[in-house]
């Protein structure tokens, strides 16, 4: 899976769980400031990732990630 | 409605505030919204279980939030936002324009989020502890609906669910109607919502053997064998008379008092001849400050379970003597609602008094020979409204009574 491909599932992700548009899901947009999601969305938002990648992402891991961007970074490393 | 009773020690009773019903909100199966559950109240009666189609809390919610949110728990939102706007709305000169630390929100509930929590339990078998949803907690909690209603409308003052299974939505009301009359609040929002027709709430109810096997509601009727599964959510909302008649609100009915009371006897047999009924039903009457003479209409429980019927008849006849106040099931339309049957039968009774007419006990042909009601059947009765009752019995030997009188 290249990069393209995996931002676009990521997206897909972002906008079910978030009910965002796909515009608002850039690498640069804030979970809390731009897509309006707090720590319990983005719980919800990890377990759709880890079904959709076939991956497991630790609680640990998800502190400090703030930003659409970060998050896609933990995502791909697991690749 | 008294503040204080009296005392076998020869203490008389306080009188509190006397309370008003100023809005009412309603989803139910025969009709969302006021006026149509009245219409559907006096229609046919429907087929198998009480279902509310096309339930659709996404313009209250939004659609991120509408899938974290019970099905129980849209029906109280929905029946709320209504209740809130027949009364005026919150604010503007005609508005409740309340204090929030002096508002109140009290809605029960039978059972809670059941959907959710079988959903969630089919996902943990399916996929494992960690895809549970992280929204289980606050999905199913039976407080919930409660909660939600004082978030949105910014009521700090008591907010609690009452979960005495279908004596909920009564005792909810009653709790309400309570809050108001010692003055501890100014508006309470008070109800409870239902939404347990699922596979397995229906099961449970089924083998139980507590639901009718041919599928129809028929209180009172000879050939009764048992109740038929509904759901749905209502709100009243209850405010100090004198403050509802300075701003010239339409007053629908006094809640003029309530009661309380527990059978003590089995976990879900009525006790014999009702006599937890019969006291409650009673003490309902000295909380009202009124004779058993001065009744004449009584919402019943009137479930179509032949326990409950007689029983509940039988606790009727004691009190008041036959052919005693004019009884109605609307549980013919409905269907069983469980801990939402209370607050619908709330706002059932409180149009039955502005109506000034009686909706029928559908499904209801042959009077059981043992019951010795003046039961309406066929057409609605028309009455002149006065002191009314309405019962709520639950599992666990909950009893529960409301009075409504009609507020010249």
């Amino acid at each position: 899976m290249d990069n393209t491909e995996a931002f676009d599932k990521f997206k897909q992700c972002a906008v079910e769980v978030l009910q965002v548009t796909p515009e608002q899901v850039t690498p640069e947009a804030s979970f809390a400031e731009d897509l309006d999601a707090d720590s319990l969305d983005l719980v919800e938002l990890v377990m759709a990732l880890e079904e959709e990648f076939k991956i497991t992402v630790d609680e640990s891991e998800l502190e400090g990630v703030e930003t659409v961007g970060q998050a896609f970074q933990l995502v791909s490393s697991k690749l | 409605m008294l503040v204080a009773h009296p005392t076998p020690d020869g203490r008389s009773g306080i009188r509190g505030r006397r309370v008003a019903v100023t809005g009412l909100g309603v989803v139910a199966p025969c009709g969302v919204g006021r006026d149509a559950f009245w219409a559907g109240l006096l229609g046919p009666e429907p087929d198998g279980p009480r279902r509310v189609e096309n339930l659709d809390a996404t313009p209250i919610y939004g659609p991120k939030e509408i899938r974290r949110v019970d099905r129980f728990t849209q029906m109280a939102a929905i029946a709320a936002a209504e209740a809130i706007a027949d009364a005026g709305g919150l604010d503007g000169s005609s508005g409740l324009s309340v204090d929030p630390d002096r508002a109140g929100v009290m809605i029960g509930t039978g059972i809670g989020g059941l959907e959710t929590i079988e959903e969630q339990f089919r996902v943990l078998q399916e996929k494992g502890p960690r895809r549970v949803s992280p929204f289980l907690v606050p999905m199913m909690m039976g407080n919930r609906a409660t909660a939600d209603v004082s978030m949105r409308y910014g009521f700090r003052g008591p907010c609690e669910a009452t979960v005495t299974a279908c004596a909920a939505g009564t005792h909810s009301v009653a709790n309400g109607a309570r809050l108001v009359s010692s003055g501890r609040c100014d508006v309470v929002l008070a109800g409870s919502a239902e939404a347990a027709i699922t596979v397995i709430g229906v099961a449970g109810f089924s083998n139980m053997t507590a639901l009718s096997t041919t599928g129809v509601s028929m209180p009172f009727d000879v050939k009764r064998d048992g109740f038929v599964m509904g759901e749905g959510g209502a709100v009243l909302v209850l405010e100090d008379l004198e403050r509802a008649l300075a701003r010239g609100v339409h007053v629908y009915a006094e809640v003029a008092g309530a009661a309380s009371t527990a059978d003590a006897h089995h976990i879900t047999a009525p006790s014999p001849q009702g006599a937890g009924a019969v006291s409650c039903m009673e003490q309902a009457l000295i909380d009202a400050e009124l004779a058993p003479e001065a009744i004449v209409h009584i919402n019943a429980h009137g479930t179509s379970t032949p326990a409950n019927d007689l029983a509940e008849s039988q606790a009727i006849v004691k009190v008041f003597g036959t052919p005693g106040p004019a009884v109605t099931s609307i549980k013919g339309i409905t269907g069983h609602s469980l801990g939402a049957a209370g607050s619908l039968e709330a706002v059932a009774l409180a149009l039955t008094i502005q109506k000034g007419q009686i909706p029928p006990t559908a499904g209801l042909t042959e009077l059981d020979p043992e019951i010795h009601l003046d039961v309406v059947t066929g057409e609605p009765r028309a009455w002149t409204p006065g002191p009314a009752l309405s019962n709520s019995f639950g599992f666990g030997g909950h009893n529960g009574t409301l009075v409504m009188t009609p507020v010249s």
